[in-house]
């Protein structure tokens, strides 16, 4: 077993870090490439870039902001938000990304799962799920940060985009999300066993049992944490070693 | 200190630029047979599949180069898809013959573990390195603690002879190639530049060398 990450998520809107509720709400936090630092000497795994307003407008904003992150942060950054194309991802992986999260552009044209891990390899290419529970023990996913249905089932998206060659899953419960209140650990569990690549959970994280119960019950390898962070409810050391505690293997920087 | 960072139009550079530029050196980039020939120390980056990548090497007439740098006895390191790339040859998507610094084969990483699970591939995350056959003595691991987490992120894997093992990592069972030496060349499937001080340690020992 690979060590369980932790990855701190930036939501960027223009050059602001912001976080919100349900993807909704936003809040200017501060500057993105002060978190980024931050979460960087103090021991992330991984950083995620969201552009949370690119696919509304078409644009994607990101990569002069992933540029300097890559002179400070010497781990692999992921980056997500309006792309597009395979033209758009080329642009951000030359900024410095090692990774790109694709959803809306992957929901409307699946083949661009397969166009970007035939080009950069699959492990290269997120595909992020905005999860949505629905009746019945279903979740439906949403794009334009959970704006939008699509009627489609998130356990059907997750086997067809690992066939078209995603190498990892960014699953955000949208009806956590920002809510500090847990994550949707039926979500995850439904989504685990077809998993076959690695599963990130998002959306949800208020304290350190939160941390545990998705690991351990939810099957997750990674967990990507925004707001606990930026408001400095716990920290990262925090965190690892609470989980060091509990048997859950995480990186000892 | 220079560095030469081969340039064949494919995958992230700037990392690996940043990442040097970090330990004070001055990063050139090359894409000119004579820039890699001439180099003093020559860095052989790459993410993506084998295939294309040695693809896009011989389009620009590099194979040669590289080899004749190699041969010169100065220091080369492959990073990821560039170690892999020193190898014979590698069966992801077919086969296709790779630089031949190196003895061996990169083969897909066993989907299934010895203890008959089957497990996750890619291999993304951070393993502790280990030693293997190879001293770390006198290479770009020699202040790197044993049991060192650094950043993997591949779905194949190298499978050199026991001699050119420089450092394995677990990965539910299966033993993987993390780090090759053959004389002067050396590989890490890991990234370097991508493991935080640890990473950025071993880059400034691959300068001493």
């Amino acid at each position: 077993m690979a060590n369980i990450r932790l990855i701190p998520r930036l939501d960027i809107k223009g050059p602001n870090l912001i976080k919100g509720i349900h993807l909704e709400g936003l809040r200017v936090v501060g500057d993105p490439q002060v978190y980024a630092v931050n979460y960087y000497e103090s021991g992330a795994d991984e950083l995620l870039y969201m552009d949370i307003v690119a696919s509304l407008y078409g644009r994607n904003n990101l990569s002069d902001i992933v540029k300097s992150a890559a002179e400070n942060v010497f781990i692999p950054i992921t980056v997500g938000g309006g792309i597009r194309s395979v033209a758009d991802a080329d642009q951000l992986l030359r900024s410095g990304a090692d990774k790109v999260a694709i959803n809306t552009a992957a929901i409307n044209d699946p083949e661009l799962i397969s166009k970007l891990s035939q080009r950069f390899g699959s492990q290269c290419v997120v595909v992020s799920i905005e999860a949505k529970k629905q009746s019945g023990g279903k979740w439906e996913c949403y794009v334009d940060n959970g704006r939008e249905r699509t009627g489609i089932d998130v356990v059907n998206w997750v086997r067809e985009a690992i066939t078209l060659g995603a190498g990892e899953l960014l699953i955000t419960s949208v009806d956590k999300e920002g809510t500090r209140k847990g994550f949707d650990l039926e979500l995850y569990k439904a989504v685990k066993d077809v998993a076959t690549i690695p599963l990130i959970a998002c959306g949800g994280m208020g304290c350190l049992e939160d941390f545990d119960n998705v690991v351990k019950d939810g099957g997750v390898d990674a967990v990507s944490m925004a707001d606990v962070l930026h408001y400095n409810r716990l920290t990262l050391p925090q965190i690892r070693s609470a989980a060091l505690d509990s048997n859950i293997n995480v990186r000892q920087p | 200190m220079k560095i030469t960072v081969v340039d064949y139009g494919i995958g992230n550079l700037l990392s690996v630029v940043r990442g040097f530029q970090r330990i004070g050196c001055d990063v050139q980039l090359a894409a000119a047979g004579e820039e890699i020939v001439s180099a003093s120390r020559l860095i052989l980056p790459g993410v993506g599949a084998f295939g294309d990548g040695m693809e896009e090497i011989r389009r620009r007439n590099l194979e040669e180069p590289i080899r004749e740098y190699a041969e010169s006895g100065k220091p080369l390191l492959g990073i990821c898809l560039g170690m892999q790339m020193l190898l014979e040859r590698s069966f992801e998507f077919g086969s296709h013959n790779g630089l031949g610094l190196i003895p061996g084969s990169v083969i897909e990483i066993p989907k299934q573990t010895p203890a008959g699970n089957t497990h996750k591939t890619p291999h993304i995350g951070w393993s502790g390195i280990n030693k293997d056959e190879v001293s770390w003595e006198d290479t770009f691991l020699q202040t790197t603690s044993p049991n060192s987490p650094v950043y993997f992120v591949h779905s194949y894997m190298a499978a050199p002879p026991i001699e050119y093992r420089l450092a394995s990592c677990d990965y539910n069972g299966v033993s993987i190639c993390a780090a090759v030496k053959n004389g002067n060349i050396y590989g890490t499937q890991f990234h370097p530049e991508k493991s935080g001080p640890i990473g950025l340690e071993m880059l400034e020992q691959f300068l001493t060398l």
